[in-house]
C-alpha cells in the first residue's frame, strides 16, 4: 500500500533550496494558525464531541485495520465489497461465452451490450471486440468458451501498469476531481491508512470554496489524529498549498495530503486556480515527491473521460482513485481512459470505512465487472 | 471523444445515399445505428435505448422520413421530439400544499449534490416569495450540518438542527413543528447520501417519509452519471415514491443521458437543473433543450434567453444601421464584446452554439485576450476609435504604453478590426441581397469572433 501511493508517478527532479527566511516566515504562520486554532473555542468544541462520539470507534477501526491488513486478504475484501448486490459469482461474460455454441456475430453483439452497460463507453467497446475478434480469427478459435481467458487477458493487460520500484521518500499528494466525486473523504482514508502503518501525515484543507470543507476535512484529522493546515473559508488555495507544504518540511512529515475545491473540468478560471496551486507546490516542494491522484466517481459515465483528460491536461495527473465502487455502479469508465489517455487506476473505495480503500487490482476488478447482476 | 452533433453524423450518413434518390428501409436502419450511439455516447441507458429506437424507427420508416427531402432533418425532427416527450414534455413544477407548511425531502447517492441544492431551492423559493425552513438531516457526514448552516445564512433563511445525536426522523419532525409556529411556509429536509442498495439507510428515508409525509420527495442525481442511473432511480423511486428529480451539475460538459434514463424508468419529470456553482444557478428544467443537449446539438435556447436578456435592442438596432453605412467602430467592437461578455464566460457562450459546442470546447478560448483587447482600445482617444485610420506611430506608442501592451499588440488589433470590418461590408452587402431579413441575425455579429 505505502509504496503504491508513494510510487504514483513522477519522480521530482529539481532540487530547491530552502530559504530561511521562509522558514521562519512558516513558523510564525504556523503559530499563527495555530493560535488562530486554540481560539475558535467553537470549532474545538465541534471537534470534541465529534471525538467523544467517534473516538472509541475510530480507535477499534484502526485496530481492526491493523489486524485486517495482516491476516485478510486484499481478495476477499474487495469481494466482499463488490458482492454486496451480486448474488453468486457466474460472470456475465463467462456465461455469454458458454451459451454459444458458436462464435458469431451476435455473440460479439451481446458482448458489446455487457461493457457498454458497465460504462466501458461506445468507442472503447467497439475497440476491444474488435480486437477479441481479430484475435480468435487468427489464433483459429472455434469455441466460445476459449475466449474467455482471451478477452479477460485482454483487459487484464490494458489495465495493467508495471511499477516501477522508487525510493520511498516524502511525498505530497495533490488530490483533484468534480464536485462530489469524494476527494475529502478518500484523503481521510488516505490519511488513516497511513497513520495506521506509523507515517507522519499531514493534512492540507486546500477547498476554501465549498461551505465547511474545512471542517469537513478538519473532522477526519480529529477522527484520525493527524495535524491540518489550514485558512479561512475563501482563502486563496494556494497560499493554503504553500503553507502546508512549508509545515510538511519543517516538521519532516512523510505524506501531506492536499485537499482541493471540487470543480467541473470545463470551468476553465476554476482549472487555471488549480494549476496555481500545482505550481506552488512544485516550486516549493524542494526534496518531496508530488503526485496527482485523481477523484473519480464509479457512478459517472462517458463524462469522465473529459474529466480526466481535462484534469490531466491541467495539472497532470498520475493516477486515479475510483470511489463509490459498494453500489450498483461499475467504473468501465476507467478503462476507456486507461485505454485513451493511458492513466492508471491506483485506488478503489468499496465502502464506508478506511479499509475499504484499496489498491487496485485489475484481475479482480474484471473479474466484478462481468459479474451477473441476478 | 470529441464528439460531433448527431446532426452532422446523420447529415454524413444520409449525404452518401444521396445518388440514391430515395430512401430505403434499410438506410433508414443505418441512420438509427447512429442514433443510438449518440444516445449511447451520452450515457442513457442501454435497455432505455433499445426501447427508444424501436418506437423512433418505427414513425421513421413511415412515409415522414422515407418521402421527405431532408431526411436528416426529419430524423432528428422525430428524434427530439421523441426525446422531450419522454422527459415529461413540458417543465414541471414544485406542488404547494393548500395546507401550509409544504415539506420537500431530498434524497439521493452520496455527492450528488443535495446538501447544495438545498441551499440553491431555498434561494429560489424565497424569490417566489416563499419563506423556506432549512432542516439539516444529515448527521452522518462530517460538517454537513455545518454546510447546511453557512448555505442558510447566505440565502438568509432560518436553518433548523438538532445535531448529530438525534434520529433523522425526530429532526424531520421536530423540523416541521418548528416552521408551524415560526411561520415557515416550506420545509426542505436534507438527508444523508446513501447508496440505493443501503437497506438500513433506505428504511431510515421510509421512515421520515411515514412520519413527516412530505409533499415533495425530490430526487437529486448527478448529470454526469452513467448506465447505473437506471438502477439509482428506480430503487429510490421502489422505496419512497419520488415525486421528481433534480439533476445537478450541468454547468459541465456531460451530455446528461441520465435524464432520458431516468424519466423512461421512473416516469417522473425532472424538475429543476444545477447550472452552477453560484447560489442562483438552480433553473427550471426544460425537456426540450435537454433533449438537443443529449443528442449534441447545441443549447440555442439557452443561448438566445441569455442573448435577450444582455443584449440591447436598441443598441443592437444602432449597430445595425452602421453596419450599413459601413460605419463599423472600434467604439462598437468595445461595445459589442461587452455586450457578449456580459452573457458569460465565452467558452460557455460558444459551447451552446449548436455545431460549435465540442469542437471549440478544446480550443481555450483566452478570456486574457479580450482583456488586452479592452485595454487597447480603452486607451485611445474617442478620435481614434471612431477613426482607426489616424492611429500612427506615435500614437500606437502612447496606447501601448497607456494599455500596458507592447506596440505590436496595437498592430494586430488595428489589422484584425481592418479585416473584419472588410468582412462585415461583403456580409452587410450579402445581406442586402438577401433583403435583409434582420431580427436575430443582426443581433448575432461577432465581429472579433
Amino acid at each position: 500500500m505505502l509504496k503504491k501511493i508513494f510510487g504514483l508517478g513522477r519522480k521530482k527532479k529539481k532540487k530547491e533550496e530552502l530559504v530561511d527566511e521562509q522558514v521562519v516566515q512558516v513558523v510564525e504562520e504556523i503559530k499563527e494558525i495555530e493560535e488562530d486554532l486554540g481560539e475558535k473555542k467553537e470549532e474545538v468544541e465541534v471537534e470534541e464531541k465529534i471525538e467523544e462520539k467517534v473516538g472509541e470507534k475510530a480507535e477499534q477501526k484502526l485496530n481492526e485495520v491493523e489486524e485486517k491488513e495482516e491476516k485478510v486478504g486484499f481478495f476477499s475484501r474487495l469481494k466482499k465489497g463488490l458482492s454486496k448486490t451480486r448474488k453468486g459469482f457466474v460472470s456475465q461474460v463467462e456465461d455469454l461465452f458458454s451459451r454459444f455454441s458458436s462464435i458469431d456475430d451476435e455473440l460479439y453483439e451481446e458482448l458489446e451490450e455487457i461493457l457498454i452497460q458497465a460504462d466501458v463507453g461506445v468507442n472503447t467497446t467497439m475497440k476491444l471486440v474488435d480486437d477479441l475478434r481479430d484475435k480468435a480469427q487468427e489464433e483459429k478459435i472455434k469455441e466460445p468458451s476459449d475466449l474467455t481467458n482471451i478477452f479477460r487477458e485482454q483487459l487484464i493487460e490494458l489495465l495493467n501498469q508495471e511499477e516501477e520500484e522508487e525510493e520511498d521518500k516524502p511525498t505530497i499528494l495533490m488530490v483533484v476531481g468534480v464536485n462530489g466525486a469524494g476527494k475529502t473523504t478518500t484523503i481521510g482514508k488516505i490519511g488513516q491508512k497511513f497513520k495506521a502503518a506509523d507515517k507522519k501525515v499531514l493534512l492540507g484543507a486546500g477547498d476554501t470554496f465549498r461551505a465547511a470543507a474545512i471542517d469537513q476535512l478538519k473532522v477526519w484529522s480529529s477522527r484520525v489524529g493527524i495535524d491540518i493546515i489550514s485558512h479561512q473559508e475563501g482563502a486563496d488555495a494556494a497560499a493554503v498549498a504553500y503553507d502546508a507544504v512549508q509545515a510538511a518540511k519543517s516538521r519532516e512529515v512523510d505524506l501531506l495530503i492536499v485537499d482541493t475545491a471540487g470543480r467541473l473540468h470545463t470551468q476553465s478560471n476554476l482549472m487555471e486556480e488549480l494549476k496555481k496551486v500545482r505550481r506552488v507546490i512544485d516550486r516549493e516542494a524542494g526534496d518531496m515527491r508530488v503526485e496527482v491522484l485523481l477523484v473519480l466517481d464509479a457512478t459517472t459515465g462517458q463524462n469522465a473521460i473529459s474529466q480526466a483528460k481535462l484534469f490531466n491536461e491541467a495539472v497532470n495527473v498520475d493516477g486515479i482513485a475510483l470511489t463509490k465502487l459498494d453500489g450498483t455502479a461499475k467504473g468501465g469508465v476507467v478503462i476507456a481512459i486507461k485505454e485513451e489517455l493511458g492513466i492508471p487506476i491506483k485506488l478503489i473505495g468499496v465502502g464506508e470505512g478506511a479499509e475499504d480503500l484499496q489498491d487496485f487490482e485489475p484481475e479482480s476488478f474484471i473479474n466484478a465487472l462481468f459479474d451477473g447482476e441476478e | 471523444m470529441i464528439f460531433e452533433g448527431l446532426a452532422d453524423k446523420l447529415q454524413g450518413a444520409f449525404d452518401k445515399l444521396k445518388s440514391k434518390g430515395k430512401l430505403s428501409e434499410k438506410d433508414v436502419k443505418a441512420a438509427m445505428r447512429e442514433v443510438k450511439l449518440a444516445l449511447l455516447e451520452a450515457d442513457v441507458n442501454f435497455k432505455v435505448v433499445k426501447k427508444f429506437i424501436k418506437k423512433i424507427e418505427k414513425r421513421a420508416v413511415g412515409e415522414e422520413v422515407l418521402g421527405s427531402l431532408t431526411p436528416a432533418q426529419q430524423v432528428i425532427k422525430i428524434v427530439n421530439e421523441e426525446l422531450t416527450d419522454l422527459m415529461g414534455g413540458s417543465q414541471s413544477k414544485i406542488t404547494f400544499a393548500s395546507n401550509p407548511p409544504t415539506v420537500i425531502m431530498m434524497a439521493g447517492l452520496q455527492g450528488a449534490g443535495k446538501t447544495t441544492t438545498v441551499g440553491k431551492l431555498a434561494k429560489l423559493l424565497k424569490k417566489e416569495g416563499k419563506n423556506p425552513l432549512l432542516v439539516a438531516g444529515d448527521i452522518y457526514r462530517p460538517a454537513a450540518i455545518k454546510q447546511l448552516q453557512v448555505l442558510g445564512e447566505r440565502v438568509e433563511q432560518p436553518v433548523f438542527t438538532m445535531g448529530d445525536k438525534q434520529s433523522p426522523v425526530d429532526i424531520a419532525k421536530a423540523a416541521i413543528s418548528n416552521a408551524e409556529s415560526n411561520g415557515n411556509d416550506v420545509v426542505i429536509i436534507d438527508t444523508a447520501g446513501r447508496l440505493h442498495i443501503d437497506e438500513e439507510l433506505m428504511d431510515e428515508l421510509k421512515d421520515i417519509k411515514k412520519e413527516v409525509k412530505p409533499h415533495e420527495i425530490l430526487l437529486v442525481v448527478d448529470s454526469m452519471t452513467g448506465q447505473d442511473a437506471v438502477n439509482v432511480a428506480q430503487s429510490f423511486d421502489e422505496a419512497l415514491g419520488v415525486d421528481g428529480v433534480i439533476l445537478t451539475k450541468l454547468d459541465g460538459d456531460a451530455r446528461g443521458g441520465a435524464a432520458l434514463s431516468i424519466s423512461s424508468v421512473t416516469n417522473k419529470p425532472i424538475k429543476f437543473g444545477g447550472f452552477g456553482e453560484k447560489l442562483d444557478d438552480l433553473k427550471p428544467f426544460h425537456p426540450d433543450r435537454m433533449a438537443s443537449r443529449i443528442l449534441g446539438m447545441g443549447d440555442v435556447l439557452t443561448l438566445i434567453e441569455k442573448a435577450e436578456e444582455q443584449i440591447d435592442a436598441q443598441k443592437a438596432k444602432e449597430l445595425e444601421e452602421k453596419l450599413r453605412r459601413q460605419e463599423f467602430t472600434l467604439e462598437d467592437f468595445l461595445d459589442q464584446m461587452n455586450q457578449v461578455r456580459n452573457m458569460g464566460p465565452l467558452e460557455e457562450v460558444l459551447g451552446m452554439i449548436p455545431g460549435v459546442g465540442k469542437q471549440l470546447k478544446n480550443i481555450n478560448m483566452d478570456e486574457k485576450e479580450l482583456d488586452k483587447i479592452q485595454a487597447l482600445i480603452s486607451s485611445m482617444t474617442i478620435e481614434e476609435r471612431r477613426n482607426p485610420e489616424m492611429i500612427n506611430g506615435s500614437r500606437r506608442r502612447r496606447i501601448a504604453k497607456g494599455s500596458g501592451t507592447k506596440v505590436q499588440d496595437v498592430n494586430r488589433l488595428l489589422k484584425q478590426f481592418k479585416q473584419t470590418r472588410k468582412m462585415m461590408k461583403q456580409m452587410g452587402q450579402m445581406q442586402k441581397g438577401l433583403g435583409g431579413k434582420g431580427g436575430l441575425k443582426g443581433k448575432f455579429k461577432l465581429p472579433f469572433m
